[in-house]
């Protein structure tokens, strides 16, 4: 009986492999454990080994092909042995059938619905769920599925590095909201209502009060004419509207202003991490964005480096996916700076609640017409209240205050975003 | 003590009716036991099945003696005192078809025939388990004043347990109506009971436990019958127990996976017992005493092969018990 | 609310059911002259009479099995073992007669019928006469099983098992009969099938029931000086188990120890720890533990004995354990 090598994954996150080179001939002898081929992930480069004794009996894909996770790629077997008719196309896996007879014969006394179990649960990569399992307790993964936490990121501080709950409470897990939770409702008579805590709002607070309690905050506000940005909008949105794309909004060049002028502000750009502080090179802007029943914090990936136009379209599809609940944990997590606006809620000036461990936080109020002196004669400009909050403990007064001037002169005169 | 062998019938006490309801009653076990053989054999019946050929004066005599408010307690080899309790041809079939019109609802087996109603409290499987039982049974008669007895069959076999001999004793000392009817066929399945036995007459324990004793030729209907009645008449006036040794055999192996004879018993053996055929022996009297013709035992076996074709059919085409039966009755809900 | 003994308890429930119903009568050895060997039927020959207060002699599974039948005759026979290590010979009877009868006559015979009396260890008895049957006796269908740990419990639950149509076993406890509770006067039911919560906490549940019931409130004591709040289920009924009572108690501390006298092996532990991995597997934040009776025979010597049983000690520790604090 020969056995199925299949296509493994090999990261976690691997829907499918490129095998790039066999490492074994067919007729080679194989011993389980040795390597048969290099594959490669959406990651890296990896060795596909074997799960049997015997000899490469065959191999199902040539070098170069991309195979989906649980194809079958080859064969091992004995010597001589033929490779059953079902061929490579099989289209997922078999793990061994005995890991599935393991499956209890009786569960409870409901006979008619125990023959209606199915006897067998033969497809599916199951050898492969081990590779990346992650020992956590039945809570802490419950707990982490409710709230969206990842549980690889985790250290487990229980027996053998298993992830327990209380892992979870400090853990920088920006939570996935359920659909529905309950919403207050003004009760008529009542003098108060008691709502218990979503899951949500229990992570929500939990996290931000480990922000403001114990990171020493500092505020700095600026006013910022916001004039010229809009002519430059304007001139812009006309061209894209022609071209027939989408247009882009003052957030989003405040969004690329503030990336921008963190790549001249390394200091600003970094985590605070209790022994060391990381600066960060890339920039990854978090963006607050109000969800039905909390908030949640997407990243914007290599914010400096994408343009205006691409910016915009990704911050609107990362909000949507936020506001249906559909964001992966690695689009929520991993942000240097965030960014935080209230404007559509014709907020003035707020001050935003760091995201630990970030350093800083800019939070945009609403761009309002105001009069103002310019060379001598009031006139009305549009303007906005920008105020960063700074963790003392990485960003100093001077160092905060230079960043957002460089922030304002870029806003004031978008063409020193091209300096 | 009073160890009595009967003598030899005088006179029968028995008209003309009663012996021809017992030939009635002889005849239907046997066609009975024989249409059970062979469902066995076709795959109707499954499991255990302990035929009663041979054996049928015992079920008979015992019952002609007693009231509808007696209690019959039995072992595994029931289904002719089942029969004679009043229990139908179909619901004993039924049980043994495993069907939900069997008398235990398809859920007791050829062992298991139960009839609350008819005050027949079941075959038990547990060699000697039941003696306790019986014993009980005639410790509640006596509770509450009654004045009905509890007759429990058993095999010789069951001698050798410890639970005849707590259940002797207690319904001793505490004189319950109660008669342990003792069917010495010889043989506890393969092992002959003199080969396990050191007491081999079993009456001789009635001794022990100073209680009434007697040995009864089991292959005489009307034998069996004076000596129920005898034992019946003592428990109902004044409680006295009685261990009756009635002296049987039976004709098939010990169930229908056993074989007739062989290791542990001669054909010659086999052959000789079933010249005492019980049956025959009754008809045979009768026809001599001019109270049936030949016609008449014709007709009346083609009426119980009659009623036990009836029971096949019914037992056949009756329906399995439902799916949710599995789990009914485990308690009382 | 007068405070009695478990003893007495049990007394009031039985003298209690035999003035109600003619049909229930006590039957075992030394029940009727000799008072009981443990007292528990005390004054009742003097009340009821030789008929309904009934002395056998030694011999388990003849006076078991005669409670059947009396049973299958429509009494209500309530049978007492002087301990559970004899009733093992009893338990074709138990298990072969009563727990069946219903179900293999199709439903025709109810089985009313209470077997009780001491059951597990008391002090330097040795291995004999020092053994927890409830994990054989719950496993059977059919049977009902409880293990009341307080003299209150003791007398709502005897006295429910009298009125229950099906066998109940009844497991008392030698080391029990002295102990004195609060009993309400008058009628006093407890459901058959019902767990009790003796303390409530947030952190551990621990579940027992019958004997480990003080140790584990003592353990709780303990784990409330180390800032640990335990919640203690007594189970008072081990067949039917009370799965929502267990059940719930672990959604709210998400950790379990299970504490029983019997021995591990397929213990009523076990049970319980297949009823919280099969219904609330999320809920776990850790495996269930077992404090059960060390796996062998209980020694005589009495250092070895205390080393056997399950003790406040052994529960703190495995509390401890499934909190990760040790």
């Amino acid at each position: 009986m020969s056995t199925k090598v299949v296509m493994e994954a090999l990261s976690p996150t691997m829907e499918e492999g490129r095998l790039v080179k066999w490492t074994k001939a067919v007729g080679d002898a194989v011993k389980a454990g040795e390597t048969l081929a290099e594959v490669e992930t959406d990651k890296a480069v990896m060795e596909l080994v074997a799960r049997a004794d015997g000899q490469l009996l065959q191999q199902a894909v040539k070098e170069g092909d991309t195979v989906p996770v649980g194809d079958v790629v080859g064969y091992i077997g004995a010597p001589g042995e033929t490779v059953a008719a079902s061929g490579a196309a099989a289209p997922a896996v078999s793990v061994q059938p005995s890991a599935v007879s393991a499956q209890p014969a009786a569960v409870r006394p409901q006979p008619a619905a125990v023959s209606q179990q199915p006897s067998a649960v033969a497809t599916g990569p199951v050898a492969v769920a081990d590779a990346t399992r992650v020992k956590a307790s039945p809570l802490a993964r419950r707990i982490a599925r409710e709230t969206g936490v990842d549980l690889r990121l985790l250290h487990g501080s229980g027996p053998g590095g298993r992830v327990v709950r209380k892992d979870l409470e400090g853990a920088a897990a920006v939570p996935v909201p359920r659909p529905s939770s309950p919403v207050p409702v003004a009760v008529s008579g009542a003098a108060y209502e008691d709502v218990p805590l979503t899951q949500i709002r229990k992570t929500i607070a939990k996290r931000l009060a480990t922000s403001l309690g114990p990171v020493p905050h500092f505020f700095l506000t600026s006013e910022v004419d916001m004039e010229r940005a809009a002519e430059a909008r304007e001139a812009l949105n006309r061209q894209l509207g022609d071209q027939g794309k989408e247009k882009i909004s003052f957030n989003d060049i405040i969004l690329k202003a503030v990336a921008l002028a963190l790549t001249r502000h390394r200091a600003c750009n970094a985590w605070w991490q209790d022994d060391h502080i990381r600066f960060w090179n890339e920039v990854h802007l978090g963006m607050a964005v109000a969800v039905e029943d909390g908030l949640i914090t997407p990243v914007l990936r290599d914010a400096d480096r994408r343009p205006l136009s691409e910016i915009g379209a990704v911050a609107r599809e990362l909000a949507q996916r936020a506001r249906e609940r559909r964001l992966k944990p690695e689009e929520y997590t991993g942000s240097t700076f965030s960014v935080s606006n209230l404007g559509m809620f014709d907020i003035d000036q707020f001050t935003a609640v760091i995201n630990p461990p970030e350093a800083g936080i800019v939070a945009v109020g609403a761009i309002v017409p105001k009069p103002v002196v310019v060379d001598g004669e009031v006139t009305v400009r549009r303007r906005v209240r920008l105020t960063m909050s700074c963790d003392h403990r990485v960003i100093d007064g001077a160092t905060g205050a230079a960043f957002l001037r460089t922030l304002k002169q870029m806003l004031e005169n978008p063409l020193a975003m091209l300096l | 003590m009073t160890t009595a062998t009967a003598q030899p019938q005088q006179q029968s006490p028995a008209d003309a009716a009663l012996q021809r309801r017992m030939l009635r009653e002889m005849l239907l076990i046997r066609r009975f036991e024989e249409k059970a053989a062979e469902a066995y054999a076709l795959g109707k019946i499954g499991g255990f099945c302990h035929l009663y050929i041979g054996q049928e004066a015992v079920a008979v005599g015992v019952s002609a003696a007693l009231t509808p408010a007696d209690y019959v307690i039995s072992s595994y080899r029931e289904h002719g005192q089942a029969l004679v309790r009043g229990i139908s041809a179909r619901a004993v079939m039924a049980e043994l078809f495993g069907k939900a019109t069997g008398c235990s609802g398809g859920k007791g087996d050829s062992m298991h025939l139960f009839d609350a109603e008819k005050r027949f409290m079941g075959g038990h499987g547990i060699v000697g388990g039941h003696l306790p039982l019986a014993a009980g049974l005639a410790f509640a008669i006596k509770y509450r004043g009654g004045d009905q007895v509890c007759v429990c069959f058993f095999g010789e076999a069951a001698v050798n347990i410890g639970a005849f001999h707590e259940a002797v004793n207690m319904a001793s000392v505490w004189k319950l109506p109660v008669i342990f009817l003792c069917e010495n066929n010889r043989y506890g399945m393969g092992t002959a009971f003199e080969r396990v036995a050191a007491v081999t007459d079993v009456v001789e324990h009635a001794c022990s436990y100073d209680i009434a004793g007697e040995v009864v030729n089991g292959m005489d209907v009307l034998d069996v019958h004076q000596a129920a009645r005898r034992a019946i008449q003592r428990a109902r006036k004044g409680g006295h127990p009685t261990l009756l040794e009635v002296r049987t055999y039976r004709f098939m192996g010990h169930s229908m996976s056993d074989p007739l004879h062989g290791v542990y018993r001669t054909k010659d053996e086999v052959e000789e017992q079933k010249r005492k055929d019980p049956i025959h022996q009754l008809s045979h009297r009768m026809l001599q005493a001019g109270t049936i013709d030949q016609a008449g035992i014709d007709a009346l076996d083609a009426e119980v092969h009659a009623e036990v074709g009836d029971a096949v059919k019914f037992a056949d085409e009756s329906p399995d018990p439902a799916p949710e039966e599995l789990l009914r009755h485990v308690v009382v809900d | 609310m007068p405070t009695i003994t478990y003893r007495d308890a049990l007394n009031q429930a039985l003298r209690e059911e035999m003035q109600r119903d003619p049909a229930v009568f006590l039957m075992g050895e030394e029940v009727g002259l000799y008072q009981g060997a443990y007292k528990v039927s005390r004054g009742l020959l003097e009340e009821f009479g030789a008929q309904r207060v009934v002395d056998t002699p030694i011999a388990e599974l003849g006076f078991a099995g005669i409670g059947v039948g009396a049973a299958m005759g429509g009494l209500r026979p309530v049978i007492e073992f002087m301990t559970w290590n004899f009733a093992v010979l009893a338990l074709d009877q138990i298990v072969n007669s009563a727990a069946k009868m219903l179900y293999m006559s199709g439903g025709q015979l109810p089985m009313p019928i209470v077997f009780r009396g001491p059951n597990g260890a008391a002090l330097q008895l040795a291995s004999q006469h020092s053994q927890a049957w409830e994990s054989w006796l719950a496993h059977i269908p059919g049977l009902k099983v409880v293990a009341p740990a307080t003299p209150a419990d003791a007398k709502g639950l005897l006295k429910s098992a009298i009125r229950d149509n099906n066998p109940v076993v009844v497991l008392e406890g030698e080391m029990l009969y002295n102990t004195k509770g609060e009993v309400p006067e008058g009628e006093l039911l407890v459901p058959i099938g019902q767990a009790d919560v003796k303390r409530a906490g947030s952190d551990v549940t621990v579940i027992c029931h019958s004997k480990t019931v003080a140790p584990a409130l003592k353990a709780a004591e303990q784990l409330a000086g180390q800032g640990v709040s335990a919640e203690v289920v007594d189970l008072r009924s081990l067949r039917p188990l009370d799965e929502s009572a267990i059940l719930t108690s672990v959604a709210k501390t998400h950790r379990a120890v299970v504490a029983e006298e019997g021995w591990p092996h397929s213990g009523i532990g076990a049970q319980v720890a297949d009823v919280i991995q099969r219904d609330a597997f999320d809920e776990l934040d850790a495996p269930v533990l077992r404090v059960t009776q060390a796996d062998a025979p209980m020694p005589y010597n009495k250092q070895l004995e205390r080393l056997a049983k399950p003790t406040p000690d052994k529960i703190v520790a495995a509390a401890r354990r499934v909190l990760y604090l040790d």
